[in-house]
């Protein structure tokens, strides 16, 4: 353990890249997701199929075909991330960064579009009918009567998904970002005398964050449930 | 006895090369060397040393790299990897008296970066040559002796490019192997290192001009600038030094001396030179002097 110990601004800095990737995905894939889950409970039967597709497709691949993808095949299909190019600090987010971003987003808006279907579905039919009665759009249906209901309905479900983000991160790993797994394997590689301890160190510091999501998303909960 | 051996050894490949200069010339296929199996290998170690218990047993397992061509190399097709590491692991599976052209008696197991010590300390390679570069934290875990090759760390460029060092890509991206000391190395040269699952993937990204360099042994880049000629090439001085060396575990440290022997009669008889040029040379790498092996440490 001492190895990381000495390193310790190489292990906080891992873990910053862990995070950003974690936030940044986090945010796009709610976004993405919750634009998935209108198209697939809306009234136009196109868009209901395509979200279904898109579903079906993104969530039967595996993580690493899809970081695969972006970073060997859309490349050669012109699709690059060389505009990307921001430097904060002695954080550098370039063309790696964002075709990791883009396959943990899509990945995940996959799993956040069903588990806010879920939600959906636990809404009763009556509000949706009762919101067409005032004379809402479909839009308006969703963001103002069904959606913030689905939310917390899919609550639990929903931080499932997104801490499996936080793990899933690590894939970046081998895909050009230097995350905390990057990071683990460099430790384990200078100091292999010390393995046990270094995945200890690395365990830790995802238990935290991980631990950190389900505190934020407990918390949320029981707002929520003082709230109806 | 070591002499004596060694002559030995010269006579035999003296003769397995009349032999083959008589029979089929033009059988060049598998590009390995065709390496004098010892017989009765066995009675030559003394007992309770691994190697006669190997010997005995006639079977072996040597962890080899499979993805790095021109040092442990494995296309989907072959059945034994090729390369330099594997030429000399044949030189030691021979000297047990096992052919190392057999798979039923030699597993080539394929050992990454991450798993070498661990599968040595758990007894599922028997020896490591896998590029494996001497370190004295290995050596806390491991048997690590030799090196029986020296290189260092240069880079692989895009044909056009116009970096010429390490030093004109501060600031920039270069890709090597998650994880591996060649990362660390491209960082305490200024560049940033970014990590992949393999040196062929950082050469897809050099190629699709994602990152501008890789760097890893000058030797391995070769072998990839040999695969892709006119559009990569091997750049800059060697900016750091690796001692690749052969590892064992410390379980049973009679095979380092064992390990030196064999690799000091390959210097001195010439097959060490023999198999560098059948795996390096074709990659345009001279043929060095053959490095000063480390001393046993005391048992």
């Amino acid at each position: 353990m001492e190895a990381v110990f000495d390193n310790v601004d190489a292990y906080l800095k891992a873990f910053g890249y862990t995070l950003a990737l974690f936030l940044v995905s986090g945010v796009l894939s709610m976004v993405l997701g919750t634009f998935l889950v209108a198209l697939r409970v809306g009234p136009i039967a196109v868009l209901r199929w395509a979200g279904a597709t898109y579903v079906t497709l993104v969530r039967n691949t595996p993580l690493v075909i899809v970081f695969a993808f972006f970073s060997f095949a859309a490349p050669t299909l012109g699709i690059r991330f060389t505009w990307l190019d921001v430097h904060i600090d002695d954080y550098d987010f370039t063309a790696l960064f964002g075709a990791a971003v883009a396959s943990l987003t899509l990945y995940t808006s996959s799993f956040v579009c069903e588990a806010l279907r879920a939600g959906v579905n636990a809404v009763p039919l009556g509000q949706a009918e009762a919101a067409r009665a005032i004379g809402l759009p479909f839009s308006g249906v969703m963001s103002q009567v069904v959606l913030p209901q689905a939310l917390r309905a899919s609550l639990p479900p929903l931080a499932s998904v997104q801490i499996a983000l936080i793990k899933n991160t690590s894939v970046a790993a081998v895909f050009g970002v230097a995350e905390a797994t990057a990071q683990m394997r460099g430790f384990t590689n200078d100091f292999s005398s010390q393995r046990l301890g270094i995945f200890v160190a690395f365990a830790i510091g995802y238990i935290v964050i991980v631990e950190v999501v389900s505190l934020l998303s407990a918390s949320l909960e029981r707002r929520w449930r003082a709230a109806t | 006895m070591r002499f004596i051996r060694a002559k030995a050894v010269v006579a035999g490949l003296g003769l397995a090369l009349s032999m083959a200069a008589c029979g089929d010339a033009g059988d060049d296929d598998d590009g390995g060397s065709d390496v004098e199996v010892k017989e009765n290998a066995a009675d030559e170690f003394d007992d309770g040393t691994r190697m006669k218990e190997l010997a005995e047993a006639g079977k072996v397992t040597v962890g080899v790299k499979y993805d790095q061509p021109g040092l442990g190399f494995k296309g989907a097709t072959d059945d034994i990897p090729s390369g330099f590491d594997v030429e000399v692991a044949k030189l030691l599976v021979a000297d047990l008296g096992i052919d190392p052209e057999d798979t039923s008696a030699v597993t080539y197991q394929e050992t990454i970066s991450d798993n070498r010590e661990p599968f040595l300390q758990q007894g599922k390679v028997d020896l490591v040559l896998a590029s494996y570069s001497i370190t004295d934290d290995r050596r806390k875990v491991v048997g690590q002796t030799g090196p029986y090759f020296l290189t260092g760390q240069q880079l692989l460029v895009p044909a056009d490019s116009d970096v010429e060092s390490i030093a004109d890509l501060a600031g920039q991206e270069v890709c090597s192997v998650t994880g591996s000391t060649s990362i660390d190395r491209i960082n305490e040269q200024g560049a940033k290192g970014v990590g992949f699952d393999s040196y062929s993937e950082c050469v897809q990204k050099v190629l699709d001009g994602t990152v501008p360099a890789m760097s890893t042994d000058g030797s391995i880049l070769a072998g990839y600038a040999a695969q892709n000629e006119g559009q990569l090439k091997v750049v800059g001085e060697e900016f750091s030094e690796e001692r690749i060396g052969v590892g064992y575990s410390l379980d049973h440290p009679e095979m380092c001396e064992w390990i030196n022997d064999v690799l000091e009669e390959s210097f001195e008889d010439g097959s060490w030179a023999d198999a560098f040029e059948k795996t390096l040379g074709p990659s345009g790498i001279e043929t060095p002097d053959p490095p000063e092996l480390d001393a046993c440490p005391a048992a």
